[in-house]
């Protein structure tokens, strides 16, 4: 009974995984690529002309982005470093994790094209937010020290 | 009652093909960016390979021990505050690229995990506690702390819009 079922489960994974393949296999190409090539394009001088505007592209930027979290951190370090301001740090640091533009394709296979578009419209208007608050909390906590 | 499985379907296929169609042009305008972004490509499968066997195995226990009615219970419509907190910490847990967490998130929601739930998972994946140290390093412990605290916030806020929106 019990080598039934784990043989029946072992072949509904397997067959799930084998649909996942392909995604995956994309997935990470298309990853790859985008990161390759966008190393070449992201600039600094994108920055620097209205807070509101670099928060917007922080997350912008962000959304596009594909790779490692930690990528973000050290391209955020960097930013900050070249004069860019925290909010747009901030922006692009968590839509890089919360938004995925070019993970879209495989979420919608998976979890329904409405759930995806949905999902991602609102983590890019939330990272902003996000960026926006943090900022203002932390120039908060600075005055109360 | 057996939750109905929904195929995946040629699509991944299709997805998949498309992407190497891509990687064709990119070759044809730019073959050292091609020839890059592949070596790229073999370094990324060496990491993703350990997490992609974890998620198999989770598969597999899913299917093996969680019933829907379990689910439907913890993670559905009816499973209250608890549910939500459960996803949060899911998110916060997980490793990995996004993609590999897809399967089982479309698994879950097979046999009952509802959607509002799935967006929290999702969202509260950005607090990535093995990158904390790293974080603090390059932003301090306050910005990390405040930046933490919103996302997890947010995580919330995302689940309610979702559930507002499908």
């Amino acid at each position: 009974m019990l080598r039934h079922r784990l043989t029946q489960s072992l072949r509904k994974t397997t067959r799930t995984f084998v649909n996942l393949l392909p995604i995956i296999l994309g997935m990470i190409l298309l990853t790859s690529l985008a990161s390759t090539v966008f190393p070449e394009r992201i600039s600094a001088d994108l920055f620097g002309r209205h807070a509101a505007l670099d928060a917007l592209i922080g997350a912008s930027v962000g959304s596009i982005a594909a790779g490692h979290p930690l990528a973000s951190y050290l391209l955020g370090g960097e930013l900050l470093k070249s004069g860019v301001s925290l909010i747009a740090v901030t922006a692009l640091i968590v839509s890089w994790v919360t938004v995925g533009m070019v993970q879209l394709p495989a979420e919608a296979l998976m979890l329904g094209m409405r759930f995806a578009i949905y999902r991602n419209v609102i983590c890019f208007i939330s990272a902003i937010a996000v960026a926006i608050l943090s900022f203002h909390t932390l120039q908060l906590i600075s005055q109360v020290q | 009652m057996k939750p109905k499985q929904k195929k995946t379907g040629p699509g991944g296929w299709i997805f998949l093909l498309l992407v190497l169609a891509v990687y064709g042009l990119t070759a044809a305008i730019d073959a050292e960016v091609a020839t890059e972004a592949l070596g790229f490509f073999g370094k990324v499968m060496h990491t993703v390979l350990p997490v992609l066997v974890l998620v198999f195995v989770l598969l597999l226990a899913a299917d093996l021990l969680l019933e829907p009615r379990w689910i439907r219970r913890q993670l559905g419509k009816e499973s209250g505050i608890q549910g939500w907190f459960v996803a949060a910490a899911g998110g916060v847990l997980a490793t990995g690229p996004v993609y590999a967490w897809y399967a089982l998130l479309k698994e879950l929601r097979e046999k009952g995990m509802s959607s509002p739930l799935i967006a929290v998972f999702l969202y509260s994946r950005a607090v990535k506690l093995p990158l904390l140290p790293l974080m603090v390093h390059y932003f301090g412990t306050a910005y990390t702390l405040v930046l933490c605290l919103y996302l997890l916030g947010f995580s919330f806020i995302s689940g309610v819009l979702i559930k507002k929106l499908l």
